[in-house]
C-alpha cells in the first residue's frame, strides 16, 4: 500500500511540472487580456457585446483607422493580439486566470471583468504582479473607497452614479411622486442599487417618501408572478428596478400581460440593453437608462457616429452600454500609452492614466476620482416613446459627473446621507 | 507504517514543497488551490466509502473560508495557525449539531439535505451587507508566528501549509482507514443492520465521518481564501459542492491520494480547457467526466490499481 501511496505523489508531481511552456517574447506586439463572460447567462446581454466591440475597437486601432483626434497604429506602434477568457467561474477562479494570463501567457495590460465580485478580487493580484489592469464594467464602488491601487483603473462610473441620477430624474419629473416600489435581484447589484436610489430620493426629499414594497427576487428566477402581485397590490407612483438581461424580458413580458406597466411608471436603469432583446414590448413612457450616456444617450461625435455604423453594419445589432465600457476602455488604455510616450515604462503609463481626461464614442470620462483611477461620466435618463414605429426617447436629463458622483475621497452611501454635499447640478 | 515508508514520504513531501517552490508563480497558485480542494474531496470520499454522498461540503469550505476572512479583516488576526485552528474548531461545532439531523438519513436525501444547509449558508451571505453580500470581501496576507512574509510571499507561505498539511492530514486519513472505524464506513455501506447486530453503532460512526469531513473542508476552505485573497457565497453554493462530487468521482475513492491528485488534475484541465477554448470549455470538462464515468467507473486510481496489481486490490 506505501508503495500506491508514493507513486500517487509521484504521478501529481510529474503532471504539474508536465504543464510547463515557454513563451517566446516578440517586441512588435502588445498582449492584450480581455476577460468578459463568454458563458452563462450574462454573455448575452453583456460579455459578448463587450468583445465584439473589443474586436471592432482593437482592429481599427491596430489599423490606425480611429477618428481623429485619435492617431497612430497600435499602441506605440505595437500591434494589440488579444487573448480572450471566460469570466464564467467565479472570483477564485478568475483570480488565477489572472496569473495565468500575465504569468504563462506574457500578457502586458489586462482588460475586463463585469463581476463585481470579480473586480474586488484582481485588484490585489493585479498589485502583486505589478500588471496594468483596466476594469470596464463592473459597478460596485467598493473597489477603490475600500483600498487604493496603482495599477488598476476602472474607466466605467460606478453603479451607484446610476441610481442617485434615477432618484434626481423621478423626483424631478414625477409631479406628485409620493411613493416608490422595488424589485432588484436578490444578489450586490440589486440590493446596492435599491439602497443608493431609496437614500438619494430620501435626501432629495427630506424623508418624505414612502415605500410600499420592496421585492428581491432571487437571480435569473425568471418566473415573477408572485412579486408583480406584491407590486400590483402595493401600488406606488414608481416602480426601481435594476434588473439586467434575461430577468429584465422575463420581467418585462410578465409584467406587461397583467397590466402592471400601462397602470405604473417604471424606472429600469440599466435597461437599454434590452431595447434590442424587447423592443416593440417596452412599454411607452418607461424610464431607461444606460449605465452612463450611452447607446440613444450618446452624445453627437464623430467617434460615436463611426462606433455606432461600424458596429451595426459588422455585428447585426447597434451597440449596448457594454460595447461602449469596452470601447472606452480600451480607447483610455491606448491615450494613457500615447501620452507616456513611445517606449514609457509601466510606471510612466500609469502616471499618464491618472486623472487623465480622454473623450470615448460616449463622451468625455475623467478619470477624477479614486485617487485618479476611477471614472466619473455623466449620467441620462430618458422616457422611452415611438414615432412611426421607431424607439426614441424624449424628456431626456442629462446629470452632469459632478452632480451624481460623489466626490473624490468620499464613502457613496455616506456621501448620499450627508446630503451630497458639492454636488454641482448645473 | 514502517519508518522506511515514513522518511520516503518525508522525503516525497519536501520535495513537492521544493518543487512547488520552484514552479512558476501561476502554477504554484493553481497547485495551492488544487491542495486546498483536494482536502475537502478527501473529506468527500471517507464519506462516499460510507455511502453517502454529500451535495453540501461548500457549506464548510465557505465557512472555514469565512472565518479565515473575517478574521484577517476584521480582527487583524493574521497567524496561520490561529485562522486554521478558528475556522476548523468552528466548522466541527457547526457540524456537530447538524450532523445529528443528518446522519439520520441515506442516500437521495443525505445529499439533498447536506446541500440544503449549505444553500442556507448561502441565502444569509447574500443578504449580509456588512460582508459584501455576493460580492465578498477581501483577506488580508497571512503571517505566521509573527514573521509576515508580504504579498510576494505570502503564496509561498500558503504553499508550504498546503502541502505540509496535505501530507500530514494524508497519512492520518490513510491511518484512519486502516483502523477499526475507518473500515465501519464500508460497512454500514454494505449492510447497516448486520453492523448494528455486530454491536456497533451505525449513527455514530457516520457521525465521526461527517464531522471529520467537515473539519478537511474548512481546512480546504481556508487555504482557499488565504491564497487566493477574497472570499464570496460562491463557495457556498451548491455548484461548489457539485465540483467537489466532480472531483471525487473523477479520482475514486480507492486511496486516500486519490482525491489530490484529482484536485490537481481538475485544477490543470479547467484551466488549460479556459486558455483553448474559451467559449466551451465547460463543455471539455463535461466530456471529462463523461469519459471518466464510462470508462474508469471507479475513478482514476483504478488506473493505478490496474497497473500494480493484475487483479484489482481491496481498497484502501
Amino acid at each position: 500500500m506505501k508503495h500506491s501511496l508514493l507513486t500517487a505523489a509521484t504521478v501529481a508531481c510529474a503532471m504539474t511540472t508536465g504543464g510547463l511552456s515557454l513563451n517566446a517574447y516578440a517586441a512588435d506586439e502588445y498582449k492584450l487580456g480581455l476577460v468578459t463572460f463568454l458563458s452563462g447567462a450574462a454573455s448575452g446581454p453583456f460579455g459578448i457585446p463587450a468583445k465584439n466591440a473589443a474586436d471592432l475597437v482593437i482592429d481599427a486601432i491596430n489599423d490606425g483607422t480611429l477618428p481623429a483626434p485619435i492617431k497612430g497604429n497600435g499602441i506605440d506602434g505595437r500591434m494589440i493580439t488579444p487573448v480572450y477568457l471566460d469570466e464564467a467561474g467565479g472570483a477564485t477562479k478568475q483570480t488565477a486566470e489572472f496569473r495565468n494570463l500575465v504569468e504563462r501567457d506574457g500578457v502586458d495590460a489586462v482588460v475586463g471583468y463585469i463581476s463585481s465580485g470579480d473586480c474586488l478580487a484582481i485588484p490585489s493580484v493585479a498589485e502583486e504582479l505589478k500588471t496594468l489592469t483596466v476594469l470596464f464594467d463592473c459597478g460596485t464602488p467598493r473597489v477603490f473607497e475600500e483600498a487604493d491601487y496603482k495599477y488598476v483603473f476602472r474607466t466605467t462610473a460606478t453603479a451607484s452614479m446610476d441610481n442617485i441620477a434615477a432618484a434626481r430624474y423621478v423626483h424631478e419629473n414625477l409631479s406628485d411622486l409620493q411613493t416608490i416600489a422595488g424589485i432588484n435581484q436578490n444578489y450586490s447589484w440589486g440590493h446596492d442599487s435599491w439602497r443608493d436610489f431609496t437614500e438619494t430620493l430620501k435626501v432629495l426629499r427630506g424623508g418624505d417618501i414612502e415605500i410600499t414594497t420592496e421585492q428581491f427576487p432571487k437571480l435569473f428566477a425568471g418566473q415573477y408572478g408572485a412579486e408583480i402581485s406584491a407590486l400590483q397590490v402595493n401600488s406606488a407612483d414608481v416602480i426601481h428596478t435594476s434588473f439586467w438581461g434575461g430577468d429584465t424580458d422575463a420581467f418585462v413580458l410578465q409584467a406587461a400581460a397583467r397590466g402592471l406597466l400601462a397602470d405604473n411608471e417604471v424606472i429600469f436603469t440599466a435597461g437599454e440593453t434590452a431595447l434590442n432583446s424587447l423592443g416593440e414590448h417596452l412599454p411607452d413612457g418607461a424610464i431607461i437608462g444606460a449605465r452612463g450616456p450611452f447607446g440613444p444617450f450618446a452624445p453627437e461625435s464623430e467617434l460615436n457616429t463611426w462606433f455606432q455604423n461600424e458596429f451595426t453594419e459588422r455585428f447585426g445589432t447597434p451597440p449596448t452600454f457594454p460595447a461602449y465600457h469596452m470601447a472606452q476602455a480600451l480607447i483610455g488604455l491606448k491615450l494613457a500609452h500615447d501620452q507616456a510616450g513611445v517606449g514609457a515604462s509601466t510606471d510612466e503609463v500609469i502616471s499618464s492614466f491618472e486623472g487623465l481626461e480622454f473623450y470615448g464614442p460616449g463622451g468625455k470620462v475623467e478619470m477624477s476620482r479614486g485617487k485618479g483611477h476611477q471614472a466619473a461620466t455623466e449620467m441620462v435618463y430618458g422616457r422611452l416613446t415611438r414615432v412611426d414605429g421607431e424607439i426614441t426617447f424624449t424628456d431626456i436629463t442629462r446629470y452632469p459627473a459632478d452632480c451624481v458622483n460623489p466626490p473624490d475621497g468620499t464613502e457613496t452611501l455616506k456621501w448620499i446621507q450627508s446630503g451630497m454635499p458639492g454636488a454641482e447640478c448645473n | 507504517m514502517s519508518k522506511r515508508s515514513l522518511a520516503l514520504l518525508l522525503i516525497l513531501g519536501v520535495a513537492t514543497l521544493v518543487g512547488g517552490l520552484l514552479l512558476p508563480n501561476w502554477m504554484s497558485y493553481l497547485f495551492t488551490i488544487a491542495m486546498g480542494k483536494g482536502l475537502v474531496v478527501l473529506g468527500l470520499v471517507l464519506l462516499m466509502r460510507a455511502g453517502l454522498v454529500s451535495f453540501g461540503q461548500g457549506l464548510y469550505y465557505c465557512l472555514g473560508a469565512y472565518v479565515a476572512g473575517m478574521l484577517t479583516q476584521f480582527a487583524e488576526v493574521t497567524d496561520v495557525l490561529l485562522i486554521l485552528l478558528a475556522s476548523v474548531s468552528f466548522s466541527v461545532v457547526i457540524a456537530a449539531i447538524i450532523g445529528l439531523l443528518l446522519c439520520r438519513y441515506r442516500e437521495i436525501f443525505f445529499a439533498m439535505f447536506s446541500m440544503a444547509f449549505s444553500m442556507i449558508l448561502y441565502g444569509l451571505l447574500v443578504r449580509n451587507q456588512v460582508l459584501g453580500s455576493t460580492d465578498g470581501f477581501n483577506v488580508a496576507n497571512p503571517s505566521l508566528l509573527g514573521w509576515a512574509p508580504g504579498p510576494e510571499g505570502a503564496s509561498n507561505l500558503v504553499l508550504a501549509v498546503a502541502v505540509l498539511l496535505v501530507f500530514t492530514l494524508g497519512i492520518l486519513a490513510w491511518r484512519y482507514l486502516k483502523s477499526l472505524s475507518g473500515y465501519a464506513g464500508e460497512a454500514v455501506r454494505e449492510n447497516e443492520i448486520r453492523l448494528e447486530y455486530l454491536g456497533g453503532s451505525v449513527f455514530k460512526i457516520i457521525y465521526v465521518k461527517y464531522i471529520i469531513a467537515a473539519g478537511l473542508a474548512a481546512i480546504g476552505g481556508t487555504v482557499t481564501a488565504l491564497v487566493s485573497g477574497h472570499v464570496d457565497p460562491e463557495m457556498a453554493y451548491w455548484t461548489t459542492s457539485g465540483e467537489f462530487v466532480f472531483i471525487a468521482l473523477m479520482g475514486g475513492t480507492g486511496h486516500v491520494a486519490a482525491p489530490i491528485i484529482a484536485a490537481v488534475l481538475f485544477e490543470s484541465l479547467r484551466t488549460y480547457a479556459s486558455a483553448v477554448a474559451p467559449y466551451t470549455w465547460q463543455m471539455i470538462l463535461g466530456f471529462a467526466l463523461l469519459a471518466i464515468i464510462l470508462f474508469l467507473p471507479s475513478g482514476l486510481w483504478s488506473l493505478v490499481e490496474r497497473f500494480q496489481n493484475k487483479k484489482p486490490r481491496k481498497a484502501p
